[in-house]
């Protein structure tokens, strides 16, 4: 296998490129650009996986009770005997959704893909500080993939007790009739939780020690900032996970009764223990995000980002109070009224950084050059869309407002402005962007941005109207509508949603054309065709294994871009020479001279 | 797209309303200035030369102090309505009403003659809520078995039913008509249709119906819902429509979960 060692800066590297085979290379490899790109195609398939559900979903919505054309016929009777859905199978839907897009899709899109690939090009490494453990992290996420995806095709049917399970409707099969998918939703939990953790270790060690000479702290690009707080949160965060999950399977198969009332245990033990991760998730789903924001809108406009530390203190602001706002989620289960005030004070401070963060990439953009390519317009509608879930969810941080909207569609479509037109358009920016170095050749512009206008209107026109079905007082999981009378009138609604959602499934398609044509037969990239400064850039496309023949040493920050004193470019990358340029003075010590500050050990 | 929120029929929850329009309209402000603003960075600086600007710290501090400004005085006045709402206020004459919720009905237990809850003379509906208008009601909420919710939209009020707790909730009906009680939790395949019609009734009507019930209720007063079953009244409004072919054994109250 690849002894690539981490040599001393200058040191060549002779032998980056010696022979492996087929299975050490693309299957089982150790590589952390490899591992990346396979964590990309399997949650893009998951991705996909999880649209179907819930075109599935929306099928049920708009018409209740109507057999599912075309595949209607292909169901099992235990799911819809005709064509026509059952509520179990409904509730299995629901579940299932929430399960696949954040833990199989938009999870490891944001960190699996992205903290992988980053990471040691960004920081000038040859690779992560424990690259086997790096490979186990992916194929353990693989398995729980494969584990989650086994609940559709055991007895009983997947589980279907919500995303959250909820105890004790999860905890005991008599509620769900579902025993097995309910258990292989908590073992392909455990599973995942022993990826993240792995994944985790790994991308902490390797940013405290393995960053190239000169890369200190704050030269990091922010990308790396947010892949390396998102790390933090996750070691945090998903132990909690796995800890309530394995309870919750003992209470399932061994009898104990930890979220079960009728053995003494406590059915809100599992939300406060859910949220007390779940929570710190939806932060490890938005900062890598914000990150991946922060780079292509920076070398879209041109332009130095604006407030960095800011930027950076911001993130940190937002995974620390990202801890204490976990009872948002349990408004209405009857806490201490004093209690729920605490913690709305808590969630609505939380709005703050993520303020911060938005009009700092307003500042980028202003008085800018703006280049409207793909990944620069997905950055932008990412901000434009994050904007509206942040503040929808003020709505629902205020208590006597949560009252109503609490368990409506208005969280509905909260949730998805955050996850999708936040977190998905950040993805689709990232690849557009790291496509030409992932692959060494580009994705087409011109469908990029056909691709971006399409899902930037069918998205609003699915889940801006969900704002108003909430506001109308629809529950969410409901698997048919028909039964309150107050409902009726928002039919029209809802199956206009459904239309939407077809749509913005259906452009996702062209995405996958774009991807599959870009990596077989796309253009041959430069090095560096979007003109960045950030190391990875400096190595060809495709970095090879090893990534660098001399490992970098590192001048500047991350964002000199169109410095006045760079006079035939408007870039200046990380490892130029500084007698180019004089530092501007919020740089670090040791900017500009010679003498380069070395970053922590390697 | 209709931003408002439909009718508030319940005296006392309009500062619930309130809140919201509040928050309507500084998200409103806050998102046209970043929406213009950056619909309007996108179309007045392009093909130029960028600036070369690392940051401000007098921006900062604005637009940091603004939104926090903003949030905690949203919190501290939602703060005020919220203990109002959740605290244990209901006035004393409040008119009390039992409910246990379980798969997938809600059973409704009246107090009697005696306006007390836990006697002998209570009586049980099931999906069957009859309550007076113009008079607090005070809720208690149990469960048999998982997490349901009382969800009443017109009246703004939810609150969960946990099982091994009894949870609270307290409202009044400034107007008559029929309603419906939904369930807001997922609670299992049926949750679709845990709903119980609610009647918001005159006053005299109201009590005139409860006489009459709470008598035939002290005659049989051995059916009390706190010791056994409840009975299958006469009134027991059937909420259930058809189901999609879902595998159910027919009973009524227990058994839809094999
Ligand atoms: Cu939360
Ligand atoms: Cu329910």
């Amino acid at each position: 296998m690849a002894t690539v060692t981490t040599e001393a800066a200058g040191t060549p590297v002779t032998d980056v490129e010696h022979e492996q085979s087929f299975l050490r290379k693309y299957v089982f490899s150790t590589d952390h650009k490899v591992i990346g790109v396979q964590f990309l195609i399997t949650s893009l398939l998951f991705l996909l996986f999880g649209g179907l559900l819930a075109l599935l979903i929306r099928w049920q919505i708009a018409a209740p009770g109507e057999p599912i054309p075309l595949i209607g016929g292909l169901f099992p009777e235990a799911m819809a005997p005709s064509g026509i859905m059952l509520p179990e199978f409904y509730n299995s839907l629901v579940t299932m959704h929430g399960t696949f897009m954040v833990f199989f899709a938009i999870m490891p899109l944001l960190v699996g893909v992205f903290a992988n690939f980053l990471i040691p090009l960004q920081i000038g490494a040859r690779d992560m500080a424990f690259p086997r453990l790096n490979m186990a992290s992916f194929w353990l996420a693989f398995a729980a993939g494969l584990i989650m995806l086994a609940g559709f095709l055991v007895e009983g049917g997947a589980a279907g007790a919500g995303w959250t399970s909820y105890a004790p409707l999860s905890a005991n099969p008599e509620y769900t009739g579902v025993s097995l998918g309910q258990q292989l939703w908590c073992v392909s939990l455990v599973v995942l939780g022993l990826s993240s953790i792995a994944g985790s270790v790994n991308y902490i060690t390797t940013v405290i020690n393995n960053r190239a000479e000169g890369m200190t702290w704050f030269r990091l690009p922010l990308s790396v900032w947010s892949l390396f707080i998102t790390a933090i949160l996750a070691l945090l965060a998903l132990p909690i996970l796995s800890g309530a999950v394995i309870m919750l399977l003992f209470d399932q198969t061994l009898g104990t009764q930890f979220f079960l009332q009728s053995g003494g245990g406590q059915p809100l033990l599992w939300q406060h223990l859910f949220w007390f991760f779940g929570h710190p998730e939806v932060y490890i789903l938005i900062l890598p995000a914000m990150g991946i924001a922060s780079e292509v809108i920076a070398n879209g406009s041109r332009k130095p980002i604006f407030g960095y530390k800011s930027m950076v203190f911001a993130m940190v602001a937002i995974s620390f109070l990202g801890f204490i706002v976990w009872g948002h989620h349990m408004f209405q289960s009857g806490m201490n009224p004093t209690l729920g005030t605490s913690f709305m004070i808590s969630t609505l401070v939380i709005a703050v950084p993520s303020a911060i963060k938005t009009f700092n990439w307003m500042g980028t953009m202003w008085r800018g050059n703006i280049q409207l390519r793909t990944s620069n317009l997905f950055g932008i509608g990412f901000v434009m869309l994050f904007v509206i879930g942040g503040l929808s969810g003020i709505y629902m941080a205020s208590t006597p407002v949560d009252v109503y909207i609490h368990d409506t569609y208005y969280i509905v479509a909260h949730i998805h402005y955050v996850l999708f037109g936040g977190s998905l358009f950040a993805i689709f920016a990232g690849i557009y962007y790291w496509f030409p170095k992932m692959f060494g050749r580009m994705m087409s512009e011109t469908v990029g941005k056909i691709h971006f206008a399409l899902t930037f209107v069918f998205f609003n026109l699915a889940f801006l109207p969900m704002h108003e079905v909430g506001l109308g007082g629809m529950m969410r999981r409901i698997y048919d509508a028909s039964n309150y009378q107050y409902l009726q009138d928002m039919q029209g609604l809802n199956e206009f949603i459904s239309w939407s959602a077809l749509g913005l499934f259906l452009v996702g398609l062209i995405f996958a054309g774009n991807f599959i044509y870009g990596m077989l037969w796309g253009e041959e990239a430069e090095a560096n065709p979007w003109n960045a400064n950030t190391l990875e850039w400096q190595t060809p496309s495709p970095a090879k294994h090893g990534n660098w023949v001399t490992l970098p040493t590192v001048y500047h920050g991350a964002y000199e871009y169109s410095h006045p004193e760079v006079s035939d470019k408007d870039w200046l990358a990380q490892n130029e020479r500084p007698e180019v340029v004089t530092p501007y003075e919020g740089e670090p010590e040791g900017a500009g001279s010679t003498d380069v500050a070395p970053a922590g050990a390697g | 797209m209709d931003w408002t929120l439909p009718p508030n029929l319940a005296a006392g929850r309009m500062a619930i309303d309130e809140t919201y329009y509040i928050i309507l309209v500084l998200t409103a402000i806050a998102f046209v200035l970043v929406e213009a603003g950056i619909l309007w960075f996108m179309f007045r600086y392009r093909n130029r030369e960028a600036d070369y600007v690392h940051g401000n710290n007098t921006a900062e501090i604005i637009w940091t102090a603004i939104p926090a400004i903003a949030m905690v005085w949203l919190g501290i006045h939602s703060g005020g309505i919220w203990s109002e709402i959740k605290g244990d206020s209901a006035p004393d004459d409040a008119f009390e009403l039992g409910v246990t919720a379980r798969q997938f009905e809600w059973m409704i237990t009246y107090p009697g003659a005696d306006s007390e809850l836990g006697t002998a003379d209570d009586f049980t509906l099931r999906n069957d809520v009859r309550i007076p208008v113009d008079r607090a009601v005070s809720v208690k909420l149990h469960t048999e078995d998982v997490i349901h919710s009382f969800f009443l939209p017109f009246m703004r009020v939810k609150q969960d039913a946990v099982p091994g707790m009894t949870t609270r909730t307290w409202f009044e009906a400034a107007e008559t008509g029929d309603f419906q009680l939904a369930c807001a939790e997922l609670c299992g395949l049926g949750h679709y249709r845990m709903s119980a019609s609610v009647a918001v009734l005159p006053a005299d009507s109201f009590s005139t119906w409860y006489q009459t019930r709470a008598k035939e209720a002290a005659a049989e007063a051995d059916s009390s819902f706190w010791t056994e079953t409840p009975p299958n009244t006469p009134e027991t409004v059937s909420g259930l429509p058809d189901d999609y072919g879902t595998a159910e054994s027919g009973g009524e109250g227990s058994g839809e979960h094999q």
